[in-house]
C-alpha cells in the first residue's frame, strides 16, 4: 500500500512510530523516515498509525477515511 | 466568463494538465472532487505515474525506501487519460493544443501547466557524462546513486551545500562513507537560511565527520582512461580524489516548451497572478491556461506582492488545489493562493523546518532554545516585522510563528515569559549572501517588483 506523510504537518509525536515500527521510525529527536511502499500485511497497523496522527499527516490509499478504517480493521481481525 | 460556459466546461468541457507529478495529481484529484466530469488528460515527461521526491535524498538514501516505490497514494479515483513517457514539446493558445515531442497534439478548453523543475546538471558536459557524476531528481536519479553508494565508494563529493547536498551528505555518513562538500558561500544552507544559521548547520557537518570545503568552486572534473571520475579540482588549488561526484546545484524550471507560445514564461518559471491564472509575455492574464507547482510564480500579499517561485512540496499540494478550484469556478468564487511557505529537511538526525520567506529577513533573533544545543527557533525581521521563522528540532512552535507572520507581527520579538537564557536576545544581521552570487540556488526566489527596491530605474525610450 501507498502511503504518504505531509511533513510540514507533522510535528513528531512518533505515534505511527509505535503503532507501526515496521513502516514508520523516528531518525533523531523530531525526524520521521517511513517507507512510501508498506508491505500489504502492515495495512492494519498504518490504518491505526493514520487514525492516531494527532495532525492527521498521513495519507494512505486504500484506507476509507482514517477513524473509520482503523475502527474496521480492529473488527476484522478481532473476527478472524 | 459567463455561467453556461462554466456549466459545460464542468460537464463535459476538456482539461488538460502538462505535468504528472506531485502538482498534477492533486489538481487532477481536486477538479475530480469539485464535480469536474469532463475529459482530464494527464501529461508527463517520465514514464511512470506520479511519486514522491521528497524521500529519493531522505528515506531511500538510508535504506527505509525503495527508489522506484514512492508512488504517490490517491485521494480519490481521478479517471484520467494517462500519457505519461511523453513531454510536451509545445503550446498553441490560439488553437487551444498542446503539441507532445511525438507529433502528437492534444486539445483543451482549459489547461494546466505543473511541469515543475529538473535537476541542474554540471555545466560542462563532456565531465557530466563522466561516469560516477550523478544529479539526483528523479526516481531513475535516486536508485542508480543509491546503488553506487551501496557498492562503497572511496569518496563522494558533493558540489553545492544546499538541502538536497546536505540531505545527501548526511546519509553517506550514515552509511560510513568519506564524503566532501564543495559550497561557494561561505557555509552550508546559506541561500535558503542565510549565514547565522549556516554556521550551525557547518557545525554539523563536521562532527559528523564531512570534510567541508566553503567559498570554492568545483572548476573541473578529471576522468581516468576509461571514462569514470578520479578527481575534481577546486578553485583554491586543491584537488579532491573521488570516484562519486554528486551534482546538487539546485534546479532549472522546464519552461523551453514554453518557447515563443506567447506565454510570460522564462528561466524564472511562469508568471501567474494569486488566482494561479498563467499571464501571457505583456502581462495580460489569460483565461483558460493556469499553473501551479515549482514551475509557478506568483505575487503574495503577505510578501510585498512580490513573485515567489517556490520548490517546496506543500505549496505545489496547496497551489494545485487552488489552481484546480478556480479552473471550474466563477470568478466570484475564486480563491487566491496565500500559503505561507513552508518546507522541512532532515539531516544529520536533525530536523530543520521553516515557514515565511527568510532570504527577505535582514535579521534573525535567536527566541527559543540555543544554537548551541541545535535546538532552537530563529525569528528573520524584515522592516519591523516577523517575515519569517526556522527551527530545529524544535517544530512544535513554528505553527505560532506561522501565525505571527500571519499578522504582521513586529520584529524585534518580545515573548518576556518564553525559555528566558543567560545569553541574551538581540537581533543580529541574518547574513544572506547577495543575491546576484550563484550559489546552490534558494528554495525561494523573489523575483518581482519590489516598492522599496531602489535599484530600478525607468527610463523612457525615445
Amino acid at each position: 500500500m501507498r502511503l504518504v506523510v505531509d511533513l510540514n504537518k507533522c510535528q513528531g509525536y512518533a505515534q505511527c512510530a509505535f503503532l507501526a515500527p515496521d513502516v514508520f521510525a523516528m531518525h533523531g529527536e523530531e525526524s520521521l523516515v517511513y517507507n512510501p511502499r508498506a508491505e500489504e500485511e502492515q495495512r492494519e497497523r498504518v490504518a491505526r498509525a493514520v487514525a492516531a496522527c494527532p495532525v492527521q499527516a498521513i495519507t494512505a490509499d486504500g484506507l476509507d477515511g482514517a477513524g473509520e478504517s482503523a475502527a474496521s480493521g480492529r473488527e476484522a481481525s478481532d473476527a478472524r | 466568463m459567463p455561467a453556461d460556459y462554466l456549466d459545460w466546461l464542468r460537464r463535459e468541457g476538456r482539461i488538460v494538465i502538462v505535468g504528472a507529478s506531485l502538482a498534477g495529481l492533486r489538481a487532477a484529484e481536486t477538479l475530480r472532487a469539485e464535480g469536474f466530469a469532463g475529459e482530464l488528460t494527464l501529461i508527463g515527461d517520465e514514464p511512470y505515474e506520479p511519486y514522491d521526491r521528497p524521500p529519493l535524498s531522505k528515506a531511500v538514501l538510508l535504506g527505509k525506501a525503495d527508489p522506484l516505490h514512492t508512488e504517490l497514494p490517491r485521494r480519490r479515483e481521478i479517471d484520467a487519460k494517462w500519457r505519461l513517457g511523453v513531454p510536451a514539446s509545445a503550446l498553441d493558445m490560439t488553437a487551444k493544443r498542446v503539441r507532445l515531442a511525438d507529433g502528437d497534439e492534444v486539445e483543451y478548453d482549459r489547461l494546466l501547466i505543473a511541469t515543475g523543475v529538473r535537476a541542474r546538471p554540471w555545466p560542462k558536459e563532456a565531465e557530466a557524462q563522466l561516469d560516477g557524476v550523478f544529479v539526483v531528481r528523479t526516481r531513475g536519479d535516486a536508485a542508480a546513486l543509491y546503488r553506487r553508494l551501496k557498492a562503497g565508494p572511496r569518496r563522494v563529493l558533493i558540489i553545492g551545500a544546499g538541502f538536497a547536498g546536505s540531505e545527501i551528505a548526511s546519509a553517506c555518513r550514515e552509511m560510513g562513507l568519506a564524503v566532501t562538500v564543495a559550497e561557494r558561500a561561505g557555509g552550508p544552507l546559506v541561500g535558503a537560511l542565510g549565514g547565522v544559521i549556516g554556521s550551525v548547520s557547518a557545525e554539523l557537518y563536521h562532527e559528523n565527520g564531512v570534510d567541508l570545503r566553503t567559498g570554492v568552486m568545483v572548476t573541473g572534473l578529471e576522468g581516468d582512461s576509461v571514462g569514470r571520475v578520479k578527481a575534481a579540482h577546486l578553485s583554491d588549488g586543491s584537488v579532491v580524489e573521488t570516484d562519486l561526484v554528486v551534482v546538487s546545484l539546485g534546479s532549472m524550471r522546464n519552461t523551453e516548451w514554453l518557447t515563443g507560445s506567447g506565454l510570460g514564461a522564462g528561466p524564472r518559471g511562469i508568471a501567474c497572478d494569486a488566482g494561479c491564472r498563467a499571464f501571457d509575455f505583456r502581462g495580460i492574464v489569460t483565461d483558460d491556461i493556469f499553473v501551479a507547482g515549482d514551475v509557478a510564480r506568483s505575487p503574495h500579499a503577505l510578501f510585498g506582492y512580490q513573485f515567489l517561485s517556490l520548490e517546496h512540496w506543500g505549496n505545489a499540494v496547496a497551489q494545485a488545489e487552488i489552481a484546480a478550484h478556480n479552473m471550474i469556478s466563477p470568478s466570484s468564487d475564486r480563491r487566491p493562493h496565500l500559503w505561507v511557505p513552508a518546507f522541512w529537511s532532515s539531516q544529520f538526525r536533525v530536523n530543520i523546518k521553516s515557514v515565511g520567506v527568510p532570504p527577505m529577513g535582514e535579521q534573525i533573533m535567536i527566541t527559543q532554545g540555543s544554537l548551541a544545543e541545535r535546538r532552537f527557533v530563529g525569528v528573520y525581521g524584515f522592516q519591523g516585522r516577523i517575515i519569517a521563522a526556522v527551527s530545529f528540532d524544535n517544530t512544535r512552535w513554528l505553527e505560532f510563528y506561522q501565525r505571527e507572520i500571519e499578522r504582521g507581527a513586529p520584529f524585534p520579538v518580545e515573548y518576556p515569559t518564553v525559555d528566558r537564557r543567560p545569553e541574551g536576545r538581540q537581533p543580529v544581521p541574518a547574513d544572506f549572501p547577495d543575491p546576484s552570487l550563484p550559489t546552490h540556488g534558494p528554495t525561494v526566489t523573489l523575483s518581482g517588483y519590489s516598492p522599496t527596491d531602489r535599484q530600478l530605474v525607468f527610463t523612457p525610450a525615445h
